[in-house]
């Protein structure tokens, strides 16, 4: 019987109460804070900006904007493309085959995620400035600048946004086993075609849902684009680099508007990858 | 229920299918060879430079740098507030949690949404967004910049979605009959919920309390705007680093990442033993 | 009386779980609740036990009204199919729970948990967690669970369904032996008829809601009220529009009595030590017959075989009225 046992249906003054609590709780943090922004991006309280849609719209098409949102939209897709490449490969390796130090590299491909934004800057920093990175003099000698230009914070977007696509493949890949992928070899196909028929096909949910992921991860790194960018207007100014600097330059407005453009493309993300995940749960 | 856009109950794993796993063919060991050397490239060497900057003066220059009563303040308060948030969110979260399973209300599900809002947001954006109400021109009069309650209520922000995640999947299939037996041995709500229910939910929240630390200790980008940065006061490990870096202190920057570093790393390891083990309890 | 079970009235929106059930229950029977899965026979369990509410009627629990009562003061012990044992809790802490919450003196739980723990033979696991048992171990271990806070009533809600064909039947007998030796009011759920004829002293058949019958294990097997629990207690074929026990049919191959009727052997197959025969009769019904594999040969029965066939004298036959669920 599919009804909801009596024993969690009681309800006393206590459910009232945690109910009310939370419902405070997050209003409180985020609902009200949120529904500020969007009051703010509309209607600025800077003395001299002018409110409304149209004046936000036009804040947008300033040249520094479009300039730092096409960044972003650049980072962020070679980012998820490398990312999505790899991540399948990696995961396919770590479930479908045995070799020495499987698990070591199963427990260090999270490391990204957990590492601080700025540690990850630094690292890259470390290891590839022209001035002092490990490599960073052999690199110059042949030409090649990563640290303060578009490659380097494609690396920087890349890093943090790492394990997002591996973190939803592999326990998928887990789950379906490989008996299809053994009767399909045995009726002839060879790997790609069992890979493109049989293993894509069931994965392709989860691998959607952890690309939206990553893109979405992608589009709102600040921390480690910030120490490998230069930073300024026209030269790696970012949309979250140019949401600090207009802050702290007493630009509000601006701030707000590109802030509010990254909360849509957020919600965005939460509403796709909820609309992904149905597909799965119906299975 | 969703879990959009929030940790999983912990790291990927990877638990031995049972038909395979098969040996390395020659086009997968080719595959392997290059992600090993992307990866390399990408995270562990740049990882190793930090290790190596940090090493590079000797145990007394990195010593010496985190002993600086400067960066020592900013370690300490780091550490006092990631522990502050982590004590808060084990249980506001496991609450939180609690009512989204067992409760049932009009909205319930938009306040589901709303758990994931924190993550998904850029952090930088995340900041502003705290600002908007409790910064400079506040609606309700409240200034938390340069305060290390700004820096709290930040941290609070962005680390919300983990215990709430971790826990809610586990509170969802932990089986009635274990608490209509509780209720048929003589045990009240209040006492089925401390003595069967929230023991089962522990390792959930130690994952999601370890996860939330971590995230914590590491912050930066939802600070920049909030923390005022001054020594002393409300300057933090994050943005301690940018300081140093900035000012052309590498090996300064190097040993103060290597900590964070070393948190991330604990983090992980007692994670995947913590998940192993209660895989094995079954 | 120990249970007294009155007007029981139970539905879930549209479905009605139970319909006007009144049952009796005598101190220190072992009782048995018999019938198809969805006939509502856990339902009365879970509102004996105060796990659910009736919509109306009430419960009796040794003399005094429990209708009301909420699961914790009712003093029952509930088994349930999927052990519900608590997982992080050691097998001798899952004993001591509920002496625990009754906050009886350290010395009296530990005496009591180790007497338990013998009875249920789980003594030398006593500090394992529950995840290292098996199976049969597991329930084992939430029967002395209940058992520990001494219960009015024990409830079993299809105890052994969870288990395996052998370990259920090991379960059973030891059941009816700690029964004996325990001798608690006890109720135990089961869609099984021969778990049922095998361990209870008293069979209440519940299908669709309602009562059909309560007897003794013998009662119900030679005098059943109905179709339906013939039918629910073993296996049966329809003889001359009655339903009849196939071994109760006797099968000639010379038209020896006037009220034989005639048929032909359509099916003729070899089960074990037995034999069973499919015979069509002339009036079109597919008859089952058993008989020792030595008196099917001794016929000679074959496929094709012209044969005669009637209920054997003395056997008990019930009208068909309806379908047979069973």
């Amino acid at each position: 019987m599919a009804e909801v046992k009596e024993i969690r249906q009681h309800k006393s003054a206590v459910t009232y109460l945690l109910r009310f609590f939370v419902i405070g709780y997050l209003f409180v943090l985020v609902v009200w804070p949120l529904s500020e922004v969007v009051q703010r991006t509309f209607a600025p309280v800077e003395p001299d900006a002018a409110g409304g849609f149209g004046a936000f719209l036009e804040r947008l098409q300033d040249p520094s904007v479009t300039y730092a949102f096409g960044l972003t939209i650049t980072c962020a897709f070679w980012a998820v493309l490398i990312n999505t490449v790899f991540g399948l490969g990696i995961s396919l390796l770590l479930v479908r085959y045995d070799f020495p130090g499987r698990r070591i590299l199963s427990v260090l491909i999270d490391l990204p995620m957990s590492v601080s934004p700025v540690v990850v800057g630094l690292a890259l920093v470390l290891a590839y400035s022209s001035g002092s990175g490990w490599f960073g003099e052999g690199l110059e000698s042949v030409g090649i600048f990563i640290i303060g230009s578009t490659p380097g914070m494609v690396m920087a977007t890349a890093f943090v946004s790492l394990p997002l696509v591996i973190r939803e493949i592999i326990p998928v890949l887990e789950e379906i086993g490989t008996d299809s992928e053994l009767a399909a070899s045995s009726l002839g196909a060879n790997a790609w075609q069992t890979f493109r028929r049989i293993t894509l096909p069931s994965i392709k949910w989860a691998l959607a849902y952890g690309v939206v992921l990553s893109l979405a991860r992608s589009l709102g790194e600040f921390g480690a684009v910030k120490i490998v960018s230069p930073g300024a207007e026209f030269r790696g100014e970012t949309a979250t680099l140019l949401i600090q600097n207009r802050y702290t330059n007493y630009d509000e407005s601006s701030a707000y508007a590109a802030a509010f453009v990254l909360v849509l493309a957020a919600v965005l993300a939460l509403v796709v990858v909820t609309f992904i995940r149905r597909p799965e749960d119906r299975t | 229920m969703t879990d959009v856009l929030a940790p999983p109950a912990g790291p990927a794993r990877t638990r031995r299918p049972s038909g395979g796993p098969f040996r390395l063919s020659t086009a997968s060991g080719i595959g392997l060879g290059i992600g090993l050397v992307w990866f390399s490239i990408l995270v562990l060497l740049p990882l190793a430079a930090v290790v190596g900057a940090a090493a590079a003066g000797g145990w007394s220059a990195f010593a010496g740098t985190l002993t600086d009563p400067q960066t020592f303040a900013a370690l300490r308060l780091t550490v006092v507030e990631a522990v502050l948030v982590t004590v808060v969110n084990a249980v506001i979260g496991t609450v939180v949690a609690w009512v989204l399973v067992r409760d049932d209300f009009v909205g319930k599900r938009l306040l589901d949404v709303v758990i994931d809002i924190p993550f998904a947001l850029p952090t930088i954006v995340a900041g502003l967004v705290l600002l908007s109400l409790y910064g400079p021109d506040s609606p309700v009069g409240f200034n938390i910049v340069n305060t290390r309650t700004g820096i709290f209520l930040a941290l609070l922000f962005v680390t919300l979605p983990f215990v709430v995640r971790t826990v809610q999947p586990v509170l969802l299939e932990i089986e009635v009959e274990a608490e209509e037996a509780a209720a048929s041995l003589g045990a009240s709500r209040f006492t089925t919920f401390r003595r069967v229910i929230l023991p089962s939910l522990v390792p959930a929240i130690t994952a999601g309390s370890s996860l939330g630390f971590a995230r914590a200790i590491s912050e930066f980008g939802s600070l920049v705007l909030i923390s005022g940065n001054t020594p002393y006061r409300t300057e933090v490990a994050s943005l301690k680093i940018l300081k140093f870096l900035e000012g052309d202190n590498q090996a300064g920057a190097a040993a103060v990442a290597v900590l964070l570093l070393l948190v991330a790393v604990v983090v992980i390891v007692g994670l995947d033993i913590l998940s192993r083990r209660v895989a094995r309890r079954g | 009386m120990s249970i007294e079970i009155s007007g029981i009235n139970k539905s879930y929106g549209d479905f009605v779980a139970l319909q006007d059930i009144n049952v009796s229950l005598p101190t220190g029977q072992l009782t048995a609740l018999l019938g198809p899965s969805g006939g509502g026979k856990s339902t009365l369990l879970r509102i004996i036990a105060g796990l659910d509410t009736a919509d109306s009627g009430t419960i009796t629990i040794e003399g005094s009204d429990a209708t009301a009562l909420p699961p914790q003061k009712r003093n029952v012990g509930f088994v349930f199919q999927h052990y519900a044992v608590f997982k992080h809790m050691t097998v001798a802490k899952n004993v001591a729970f509920g002496l625990e919450i009754r906050k009886r003196p350290k010395a009296e739980v530990t005496r009591r948990v180790q007497e338990l723990l013998e009875l249920v033979h789980l003594a030398q696991f006593s500090h394992r967690l529950p995840s290292q048992l098996s199976g049969g171990q597991r329930q084992r271990l939430a029967l002395a669970r209940a058992l520990a806070v001494e219960p009015t009533v024990l409830l079993l809600d299809e105890p052994f369904g969870a288990l395996d064909a052998q370990v259920r039947k090991e379960l059973r007998d030891w059941l009816r032996r700690l029964h004996d030796e325990v001798n608690v009011t006890t109720v135990f759920v089961t869609h099984d008829q021969e778990e049922a004829l095998e361990v209870a002293d008293e069979i209440v058949v519940i299908n669709q809601g309602r009562v059909e019958q309560i007897g003794t294990p013998d009662q119900l097997y030679d005098e059943p009220a109905n179709d339906f629990v013939m039918g629910f207690l073993g296996e049966v074929t329809t003889l001359g529009g009655k339903l009849i026990r196939p071994h109760d049919v006797e099968i000639t191959v010379m038209p020896q009595h006037d009220d034989a009727i005639q048929g032909v052997v359509s099916r003729s197959l070899r089960v074990g030590f037995e034999a069973r025969v499919h015979v069509l009769t002339d009036d079109g019904e597919e008859v089952s017959v058993v008989l020792t594999r030595s008196h099917a040969r001794h016929l000679g029965l074959e496929a094709g075989q012209a044969v005669w066939v009637r209920p054997e004298p003395g056997a008990l036959a019930v009208p068909s009225l309806r379908a047979v669920t069973a």
